[in-house]
């Protein structure tokens, strides 16, 4: 009986208190749940990146190249030479707070190294101990720490708690944007192979294949085909895209979680509705590429140059074609990419014409240098001019809200298109609080290369924010649909909604246009594109 | 009954300490967060959980209905059982409402009837505990499904979609019969 502890003991092991003290001081564990997995050195090497290696990232020993601190002064280096914005990200911030309550990693971990000031400040404290002179002189009491492996693992584990979804960034007076520090983290750790797998392999494939799951052409195809199948039986109507059609008029190009994973399959075969309907009533010429088969780009979230490698072919596939300019399906990081860094990488594309919708004469001039158009802009234009034949009762079983995707939303500034859309394909639509939407949207907790499944927790705690406002809708409106448009959103948010909100599904935007779409020479509709049944045929 | 006077008469102050207590299980610049930060979508934890201590105070003075009390614990743990907490420290909380009273109303367990009543609602508190945590097993329970299904219906739904996956009726596996328990529990083989 001696051996078992006295009761006070018992209680005191019970520790309901976390530690107070500095954050430099504060230990990093690394937590299971809270970390994705070790990229396949395969993959690494795939792609000629450095130091391909069988890692993990709970041991003690990451086997790094013996000068691996060296290697990183010397990244840090280059890259602040580099980027003017990084310098100045690095120097200006004044601690304010601003953004300290505003990231969703923060509000759902609470855990105050994801407070984002608190986050880059892990890596400016190395940037002074480098390259700034009070930091060399003062040391510590200027903030600045030397990089050591511990030091290492903290910066790994925190920066892989961004979804590089900028929210922060708008409430920053300086306009700091966090996500381009975590991007130059994100950099620095692949200098000395410690990226996470859920980015390295869908890289490597992306860059082989064409799309992230490394799916060949003619599987490509096929599904497509299985996709034609299932809509001739709802519609009636045998759908019949082009593939790799050179001299097309457009390119269409469309994240491959929409080809492959529920509930995107049906924003897929939304497209192909669209198009069909666009084809048959005004002879619009689209076609699919099976090589150019990937909107995303998990290359921005690995390096700069392969950010760049993985954008370039979509454009080498349109001079390939022959198209005139590329329309964009519901992506997310896809848009980001387009729209602040495609330009200075690979642009101009010269070779394309300035976008001009054929059945509306509408020029998009925001895609002038570009040359891709965003679907639910091209889509909202057609609708505006009355060019779709809609019926919105068949989407009435719905009451939707929107979720504002981080980079369509904050990369783009695109708001009220998607709204226009929902609002003239179905009759019931809720917004969500002010606070939580538009400019100010609360990501979904995976994006940025973190929606894999063994890191379940970080992206339930992050996906919090969101959660707890499409909950209070659900409760005051009766929500039951929660509409977006990003294949990750997509693939996500069904999973966060199942903790959180059970009783709220996820929908692309297109899905609920095809919805409503009235084809010419369509059967009767008795089911929607999922094969539920459409309002009033529940007995059919 | 007095003694549910004097918990209703010192209810803000009650709670108000119940609560500083819970965020305090936080982290220094967490808590300060979740205790200033009222708007509700800017700061769903502190106000899920400040929401949730009031409503479990009240089910606590005026009875127990197992339906009622799980909708207001469950926001709660449904958070701390992602956050980093162990079992204990996830669920704990609910205890802290004992000494938040006995620290509000010290002068008051002069009273014998009092002490009586105090213990009697104490067990309730201990009752609401053991809750958490049945509430808490379930969301973790939960969080390993997801990752499941997630797993099954990526893989899953794209083998059906080519044509890999078969419905095969039960009789046709070889062995499955001998796999299934039998129901009168007997088993034959």
């Amino acid at each position: 009986m001696s051996d078992f502890p006295k009761p006070d003991q018992l209680l005191s092991d019970i520790d309901r208190k976390p530690p107070q003290m500095d954050w430099m001081d504060t230990p990093v564990t690394i937590r299971k749940g809270m970390y994705c997995y070790a990229a396949n050195p395969k993959s690494v090497e795939y792609t000629h990146l450095p130091f391909p290696h069988q890692w993990n990232p709970l041991d003690e020993d990451w086997k790094l190249p013996e000068n691996w601190q060296e290697i990183l002064h010397e990244g840090f280096k280059v890259r602040l030479e580099r980027f003017r914005s990084f310098k100045l990200f690095m120097d200006i911030c004044v601690r304010c707070g601003a953004c300290a309550d505003k990231c969703h990693f923060f509000i759902g971990t609470g855990d105050p190294k994801n407070m984002p000031v608190l986050r880059a400040e892990l890596l400016r404290s190395v940037y002074r101990n480098d390259f700034t002179a009070a930091g060399k002189i003062l040391g510590r009491l200027a903030g600045a720490r030397p990089l050591t492996m511990e030091v290492l693992k903290e910066l790994w584990y925190y920066f892989f708690q961004c979804t590089e979804c900028r929210r922060c960034s708008i409430f920053c007076p300086y306009g700091i944007d966090t996500a381009e520090i975590t991007m130059m983290a994100r950099e620095l750790f692949n200098l000395i192979g410690l990226n996470i797998d859920w980015i390295a392999t869908p890289v490597a494939n992306c860059y082989r294949t064409g799309n992230h799951l490394g799916i060949q052409p003619h599987a490509f195809k096929d599904m497509l085909e299985f996709f034609m199948d299932d809509l001739e039986e709802i519609t009636g109507v045998r759908v019949e895209p082009n593939f790799n059609k050179k001299g097309a008029d457009i390119l269409f190009i469309t994240p491959s979680g929409d080809v492959f994973a529920d509930p995107g399959t049906y924003t897929c075969m939304g497209y192909l509705l669209l198009f069909h309907y666009l084809k048959e009533e005004y002879g619009l010429d689209v076609t699919w590429s099976t090589y150019a088969s990937e909107g995303g780009n998990f290359g921005s979230f690995t390096s700069h140059e392969m950010m760049k490698r993985l954008n370039s072919k979509m454009y080498a596939e349109a001079k390939r074609l022959g198209v005139k300019w590329i329309l964009g399906g519901e992506c997310g990081h896809m848009w980001r990419v387009i729209n602040q860094y495609m330009d200075t990488m690979n642009g101009p594309a010269d070779f394309l014409e300035e976008p001009v919708s054929p059945i509306t004469g509408t020029k998009f001039e925001n895609a002038k240098s570009t040359k891709m158009v965003h679907l639910s802009e091209f889509t909202a234009d057609l609708i505006k001019h009355g060019k779709l034949n809609l019926d919105p009762s068949r989407n009435d079983n719905l009451i939707l809200t929107y979720h504002d995707s981080c980079n369509p939303a904050r990369g783009m500034g695109m708001f009220d298109e998607p709204r226009y859309v929902i609002q003239n394909v179905a009759n019931n639509f809720y917004d969500m609080p002010p606070n939580t939407i538009r400019e100010q949207t609360f990501c979904c907790g995976s994006g940025s290369g973190l929606n894999a499944g063994e890191n379940m927790e970080l992206r339930l705690t992050g996906g919090l924010p969101r959660a707890n406002a499409v909950k209070y809708v659900h409760e005051k409106y009766g929500v039951n649909m929660l509409a977006t448009i990003c294949a990750i959103d997509r693939a996500a948010l069904p999973t966060l909604m199942d903790y959180w909100v059970p009783g709220v599904g996820v929908t692309g935007v297109t899905e609920m246009v095809a919805n409503a779409l009235i084809l010419p020479g369509e059967g009767e509709r008795t089911t929607n594109l999922r094969g539920e049944p459409l309002p009033g045929m529940e007995d059919e | 009954m007095k003694l549910d006077k004097l918990l209703s008469q010192h209810k803000n102050v009650l709670i108000k300490r119940w609560f500083d207590e819970v965020v305090r299980t936080y982290p220094v610049d967490t808590a300060s967060f979740l205790k200033q930060q009222k708007d509700p979508f800017a700061n769903p934890v502190g106000n899920t959980t400040l929401k949730g201590l009031e409503a479990l105070f009240d089910v606590l003075i005026t009875g127990m209905d197992r339906e009622a009390v799980n909708s207001f614990l469950d926001p709660i743990i449904r958070i701390r059982a992602l956050q980093d907490f162990t079992p204990s420290h996830a669920t704990s909380f609910i205890l802290f409402l004992k000494q938040a009273i006995r620290e509000t109303l010290v002068k008051e367990f002069h009273d014998p009837d009092v002490i009586t009543a105090f213990m009697n609602f104490e067990s309730r508190i201990d009752d609401l505990c053991l809750m958490a945590f049945d509430i808490y097993v379930k969301c973790r329970e939960k969080i390993y499904q997801l990752q499941a299904n997630e797993m099954r219906n990526t893989t899953f739904s794209a083998f059906q979609r080519a044509g890999l996956v078969k419905d095969v009726p039960d009789e046709d596996v070889p062995g499955l019969r001998l796999l299934t328990p039998p129901k009168n529990g007997i088993c034959n083989v």
